[in-house]
């Protein structure tokens, strides 16, 4: 909305003085246009260094098979899907970002929206690794797919979650791709626009010939709003698929109604987590702070409170629900996970999840780099602990004692797991220098309605009363990337 | 004068874009198209163009997805081979919810998005046609088709009163990467 006027009461969105258009092309691609400096560097060892001791795990599981892990008779499910689960939730904040934040109409996506949807993609890619490898014979994975073969045609059974749950990731991947990539369009245009030689080559094959022209934006926008609108219902219903996984079954403690709204709280909470833990290091190394503001650090950590809160409800509810229902099964299930052999598991998850996040009731906290950052780390952890405590406290002790036992994870499983990390954080650093972190066009959208600069000229200009003035300088006060000395001689 | 093919007025601002159209259009120069940096609300109305289609497009897909997975099933299931699975119905409807609307969806996207490069002309590896490389950057570019409109000088002036920052002419369409 180039002609469009925002309340003065609303937060800025961008911040800093006589910022341009060409200002903030050349600030977002900093990292893209020039060589990278030694913290990219630093950071990129580590992560591929993490990745190639995936790469060793992996390959040592399919030579040897899936006896490496941990896993045995009783407890089939482990660090396998807890991490598969956790990075599926992981990916969702992006999607969350993105879709349902355009149509909600939600402006200060638009400074986020691109590296999360970034890390959707590469959770998901880490979730994808999980599954090939826990299917234990990787090179039949095809089987999956109603494909037509030789056994007589005998077709997959759709009645089974497990197939839902292939139709589900492997939809929502290549949407959350393609959704990415054609946001990204008229950015890689710009950086074509302004490369030379072998990278304007590249970069134009790339941006499949984006013009910019009127009917290129209109069709642009519809796609959007569409993709939107479509990606929204499918973001809730790709975890609430990956619940069905367990919550079809009959298995103390999985078999609940509950599964569903709670693994997509759950999701959104630890995606949203994820952003900021990457999104806090980003905005300090690429100098965003004027695009990434205390105000979007503040609305994501709401965001995490809710969903947090929304988390800390279910937990209760399960614990009601299962002294409730009379079964005492289930009430052994959930009494084992509180005060069994994986007691710590459990309160670790219930520290990490449900009490940690109620620190962000406090201004200070929430609008604190730090605690914010630290936070974002602990609910992460705490989701992992919420997938390990589900899956392997209600597996490890069914219907029959005969058949209790302990799952102890093997190096492997723990090199699966930091390596896919590392997989991760390679994919990420690599995307930061060669696509722009901050959408360029969609930013420069709202620099003439919601940045600092316009709202102070609307303020220069008269246009608004004291009382409205005086109450906006006020919300500033908490912006790390606004000097106020511009204020005193208005 | 004879081989300047388009005539680009250079804005550094939206909404001197938007007052300089208004201008081009109260004495009838028709304007070959719009380059921005970004989406301009109200810019389609302005120059008369159509709502995209695509949404109908998008909808079409869908249904096809909702169609192509239902039958689908149909077929594996209940009619290609049917499974006696706990006495169960073969054709059980609320089990394949999941799959036909995940199927809707992903239809619904591919197809809308092929609609929409096909629309546009988009596929990797397409010459770029750009008319000005800051088009993509900061500037937003009026293009008008100089053999069409007559009075270049008037041009020049309409788009300077206007507040256009540069004027340019192009003897070739396209700024080509060559």
């Amino acid at each position: 909305m180039s002609a469009h006027n925002e309340s003065i009461l609303r937060e800025p969105l961008i911040t800093g003085e006589n910022i341009t258009y060409s200002q903030i092309t050349d600030e977002v691609l900093v990292p893209v246009e020039n060589k990278p400096n030694k913290a990219w560097w630093i950071g990129f060892g580590i992560a591929v260094f993490f990745a190639l001791t995936w790469v060793a795990a992996i390959s040592y599981t399919f030579w040897e098979g899936l006896g490496v892990w941990g896993l045995n008779k009783t407890v089939g499910w482990a660090w396998d899907i807890t991490g598969f689960v956790w990075w599926v939730g992981i990916g969702h904040a992006g999607t969350l970002i993105s879709a349902v934040l355009l149509l909600f109409r939600q402006n200060w996506r638009n400074s986020i929206n691109r590296s999360a949807e970034a890390m959707t993609i590469f959770a998901v890619i880490c979730a994808a690794t999980y599954i090939f490898a826990h299917m234990g014979r990787p090179w039949l994975a095809y089987w999956v797919f109603p494909l037509p073969n030789q056994f007589g045609s005998l077709w997959v059974n759709f009645n089974s979650p497990l197939v839902w749950d292939v139709f589900a990731i492997s939809t929502y991947f290549s949407v959350s791709l393609v959704f990415w990539y054609t946001g990204l369009l008229p950015d890689i245009a710009t950086i074509r626009d302004r490369a030379t030689g072998v990278r304007r080559r590249i970069y134009s094959i790339l941006s499949f010939g984006w013009a910019g022209s009127v009917k290129n934006w209109q069709r642009f926008e519809s796609v959007s709003l569409i993709l939107a609108g479509i990606s929204t219902p499918l973001v809730l219903s790709v975890h609430t698929i990956v619940s069905f996984d367990f919550a079809t079954s009959l298995e103390p403690g999985w078999h609940t109604t509950i599964f569903p709204p709670y693994f997509v709280a759950g999701a959104i909470f630890s995606g949203f987590a994820m952003v900021q833990t990457l999104l806090l290091v980003a905005r300090k190394v690429m100098k965003w702070e004027n695009y990434i503001t205390m105000f979007h650090i503040e609305s994501m950590n709401k965001v995490i409170i809710v969903t947090g809160s929304i988390v800390g409800i279910a937990y209760l509810t399960e614990l009601f629900i299962a002294w409730y229902s009379g079964v005492e099964y289930e009430q052994y299930a959930f009494l084992n996970r509180i005060s069994g052999p994986y007691w710590w598991a459990y309160w670790s998850m219930m520290t990490c999840n449900v009490i940690s996040p109620q620190l962000f009731w406090f201004k200070k906290i929430r609008t604190s780099i730090w605690a914010s950052w630290v936070l974002s780390i602990v609910v992460n952890i705490g989701m992992w602990f919420e997938r390990f405590v589900i899956i392997v406290t209600s597996l490890h002790r069914d219907f029959i004692p005969s058949s209790w036992v302990m799952f102890y994870p093997t190096t492997i499983d723990v090199l699966l797991f930091v390596g896919s990390i590392g997989v991760f954080f390679t994919l990420f650093l690599l995307f930061l220098r060669v696509l722009p972190g901050i959408a360029i066009a969609e930013v420069k959208l709202i620099l003439k309605s919601s940045s600092d600069q316009a709202k102070q000229k609307l303020i220069r200009e008269g246009a608004v009363d004291k009382e409205q003035s005086e109450l906006y300088q006020k919300s500033l006060e908490k912006y790390d990337s606004v000097s106020k000395s511009e204020y005193a001689n208005i | 004068m004879s081989n300047i093919k388009y005539i680009l007025g250079h804005f550094e601002d939206p909404d001197e874009m938007m007052h300089g159209i208004g201008k081009l259009q109260e004495n009838n120069i028709s304007i070959y198209d719009v380059y921005t940096p970004m989406p301009i609300h109200g810019i389609e109305e302005k120059l008369g163009y159509k709502r995209s289609r695509l949404p109908i497009a998008a909808f079409c897909f869908g249904i096809t997805g909702t169609i192509t997975a239902i039958s689908m099933i149909y077929y594996m299931l209940v009619y290609d081979w049917p499974m006696n699975i706990g006495g169960k119905p073969s054709f059980a409807m609320p089990d394949f919810v999941p799959i036909t609307f995940e199927l809707t969806v992903l239809f619904a996207a591919y197809g809308m998005m092929f609609t929409f490069f096909y629309a546009n002309h988009f596929f990797p590896g397409r010459a770029p046609r750009v008319m000005d490389l800051r088009a993509t950057n900061d500037r937003f570019v009026i293009a008008i088709d100089a053999r069409q409109n007559p009075y270049p000088d008037k041009i020049e002036n309409l788009l300077k009163d206007a507040g256009a920052v540069e004027i340019k002419h192009n003897e070739r369409k396209y700024v080509s990467y060559e």
